[in-house]
């Protein structure tokens, strides 16, 4: 809040309360999708058929939720989306890893370890995050082919940790550019190498940034749809391809309670991300530099 | 055996030559100050000392050793840098130690050295904190203390005064004159303040466009100026440059001064301050330089003695800075700044008499601007 001392005029109080009215409106309507996802997936099938939208469910059931993890059909299996979720952690967990480590490794070389031509192959990494995903499906299948990669949630590491590299790797530049080059200068005649110097001296203070490129990564590789369906095979697929097949699964009535629940289901990971480290993640994206 | 000897280094950023084949030497325990204006090339003198930056051309040796492709780790010299660059995750303890773990010093010796240079430093109750909780100076003292944990056998000072207030700046400045004097350490230090140069250096050598135009003593540097620019840097107030003609014959040389609306000064070049040199200068202009402090107000017990030469002039700025009175007067073709007693009675505007002290008075080539007398 601002510390400027005014009075407050009947008037002014008026135009405040009409300010927050919009406010929680706007947020309100902003949330309604979630409310109904999430009244519809505590909801029995006829329920919804009967009611609206937004009536309160009757017979509140976690049936759906179970349905959705462990029974639902997703194309020609019926197992639910429970393996496909763990499966989307087999992937997201190493890639956003390793992505993030050499993302911060290359920013490192290119802002304290500069070298003839740093800066042109700083624009060609930067120049990978407009990169469109479909112009590489082709390639990247034939790539993965090449190296026995093909169908597996290796390969689809490996496709995510190239992708990602390009906006971790500016993440951290960026970052590190703020950070005073005579630390590494005083650390190299201390006696430290490459290796010690970034152990020892830059990633203590990279904390803003490593949360940074840690929930990006995990977002963007969580919610990736096309790599997932282009690479992977029935039983190394994410979860978002799973969603999609349970959703698309046209055999009897449509089960929008459990359609919800996976839904849900399948969304639940980034939102607890974001609500557990979204502060730092704004933090770290204004962190200009390091105060000494 | 010099302690540090450098062979006509020379240094190229692309098509910029910042070094231009620049040689010295100093002995072990001595004080050398590199200064000059920003751009002459003194901070890459030192980058290249310390290994951070390599050189293009010519020899570093330290103690003898050809060090010229070493790493900075392998050259056994510790730096004092002007941001203090202390790691920010770490503890003042842990800062002072570093490089000696990089060096695998063993434990026990590595709590001895720290403990050695707080106490030396007065920073053992500071110990424990992170560089973020401590203050200007603080920092100043914990980034020298790294360098004295390592004893190594060059200490090199990158402009380390200059993030300090002025007060700080004073006090830290005789704390490292003093340290100098307790250990005898071997030190290179970079300044572009002039007055930080004459009060700690054993030797200065005042740098400019990647040259060095004079190395030697303070006392050296500062009255007897190989030419204009190194007479003109050191020195607060600078030194005053005045044109004048040079008259009379050879042996008994007299410097013209014409100012305007004031009558015409000629004053005698002392006998035993000829040079060979001024005879190809004889009825040509030169540029005299004199020091504010060249100047004194007559004293009446003088009176009569040929020691100065007097000049009577209208003083235009008085300003009086507690110590002593700066005078603003016109002489020659400029105004002069002259250093006076605190307690001379004059106001801008009156009339004064002063006695030049052609003793200590120096001249130039208006041209070439190298020193001729």
């Amino acid at each position: 809040m601002d510390n400027v001392i005014r009075r407050r005029t009947p008037g002014a109080r008026l135009a405040r309360a009409a300010l927050y009215a919009v406010l929680i409106v706007m947020a309100l309507f902003y949330l309604l999708p979630l409310l109904i996802m999430l009244l519809t997936s505590i909801k029995p099938l006829d329920e919804i058929g009967a009611g609206t939208l937004l009536a309160l469910p009757e017979h509140p059931t976690l049936a759906p939720w179970v349905n959705a993890w462990g029974e639902a059909c997703t194309g020609m299996r019926c197992e639910g989306v429970g393996g496909y979720f763990w499966n989307s952690f087999a992937i997201v967990i190493p890639a956003v890893a390793i992505s993030t480590v050499v993302g911060a490794l290359n920013g490192y070389a290119l802002t304290k370890w500069r070298f003839r031509g740093s800066e042109l192959v700083f624009a060609l990494m930067l120049f990978g995050c407009f990169i469109p995903f479909q112009v590489v499906l082709l390639p990247m299948a034939q790539t993965l082919g090449w190296l026995g990669l093909s169908s597996s949630r290796a390969g689809l590491v490996l496709v995510h940790v190239v992708f990602g590299i390009a906006f971790t790797t500016l993440f951290f530049r960026n970052f590190y550019v703020a950070v005073p080059s005579e630390l590494v200068s005083a650390a190299k005649l201390d006696g430290a190498g490459f290796f010690r110097i970034f152990w020892r001296i830059l990633l203590p203070v990279s904390a803003p940034i490593i949360v940074v490129s840690v929930i990006w990564q995990f977002t963007q590789i969580w919610n990736d749809f096309l790599f997932g369906v282009a690479f992977s095979a029935h039983d190394t697929q994410p979860v978002t391809v799973a969603l999609n097949n349970l959703v698309n699964t046209s055999t009897g009535v449509k089960e929008y309670n459990v359609n919800m629940a996976a839904a849900m289901i399948a969304a639940l990971p980034t939102l607890v991300v974001y609500v557990l480290a979204g502060k730092y993640f704004v933090r770290g994206l204004t962190a200009g530099s390091v105060k000494g | 055996m010099s302690a540090l000897e450098i062979r006509e280094v020379r240094k190229d950023f692309g098509s910029t030559r910042v070094l231009k084949d620049v040689s010295l030497a100093i002995d072990s325990g001595e004080f050398l100050i590199l200064v000059g204006p920003s751009g002459c090339g003194k901070s890459t003198l030192m980058n290249a000392i310390a290994g951070l930056e390599p050189v293009t051309d010519g020899q570093i040796l330290i103690g003898g050793d050809d060090i010229t492709w070493r790493t900075p780790a392998e050259r056994d010299i510790a730096m004092v840098f002007q941001s203090y660059a202390l790691y920010p995750s770490m503890t003042v303890r842990q800062n002072i130690a570093f490089g000696l773990e990089m060096r695998k010093v063993p434990k026990a010796e590595r709590a001895e050295a720290v403990e050695r240079v707080a106490d030396l430093l007065q920073i053992t109750h500071l110990l424990e904190r992170k560089p973020a909780q401590l203050s200007g100076g603080q920092r100043q003292r914990v980034a020298m203390g790294r360098a004295l944990a390592r004893e190594p056998q060059i200490y090199l000072f990158d402009e380390p005064l200059s993030n300090l207030d002025a007060k700080l700046r004073v006090e830290m400045r005789t704390e490292i004159k003093k340290l100098h004097q307790r250990l005898g350490t071997t030190i290179v230090y970079v300044t572009h303040d002039q007055i930080e140069a004459m009060t700690l250096a054993d030797s200065i050598a005042v740098m400019r466009d990647g040259h060095i135009l004079q190395l030697g003593s303070p006392d050296e540097v500062y009255n007897d100026p190989v030419d204009m620019f190194v007479a003109g840097f050191m020195g607060s107030p600078s030194m005053n440059f005045i044109t004048a003609t040079l008259e009379g014959q050879v042996g008994d040389y007299r410097l013209r001064i014409t100012t305007p609306e004031e009558q015409e000064l000629v004053l005698p070049w002392p006998a035993d301050r000829v040079t060979s040199e001024l005879a190809g200068h004889l009825g040509q202009q030169v540029v005299l330089g004199l020091r504010p402090e060249h100047f004194s107000e007559q004293d009446a017990r003088l009176e009569g003695q040929q020691e100065g030469t007097l000049l009577e002039t209208r003083v235009t700025v008085v300003e009086p800075t507690g110590a002593d009175i700066l005078l603003r007067l016109p002489l020659g073709d400029s105004e002069v700044t002259a250093r006076v007693g605190p307690k001379c009675p004059v106001a801008a505007g009156e009339r004064l008499a002063l006695r030049v002290d052609m003793g200590r008075a120096v001249l130039f080539d208006p041209q070439s601007e190298r020193r001729l007398a």
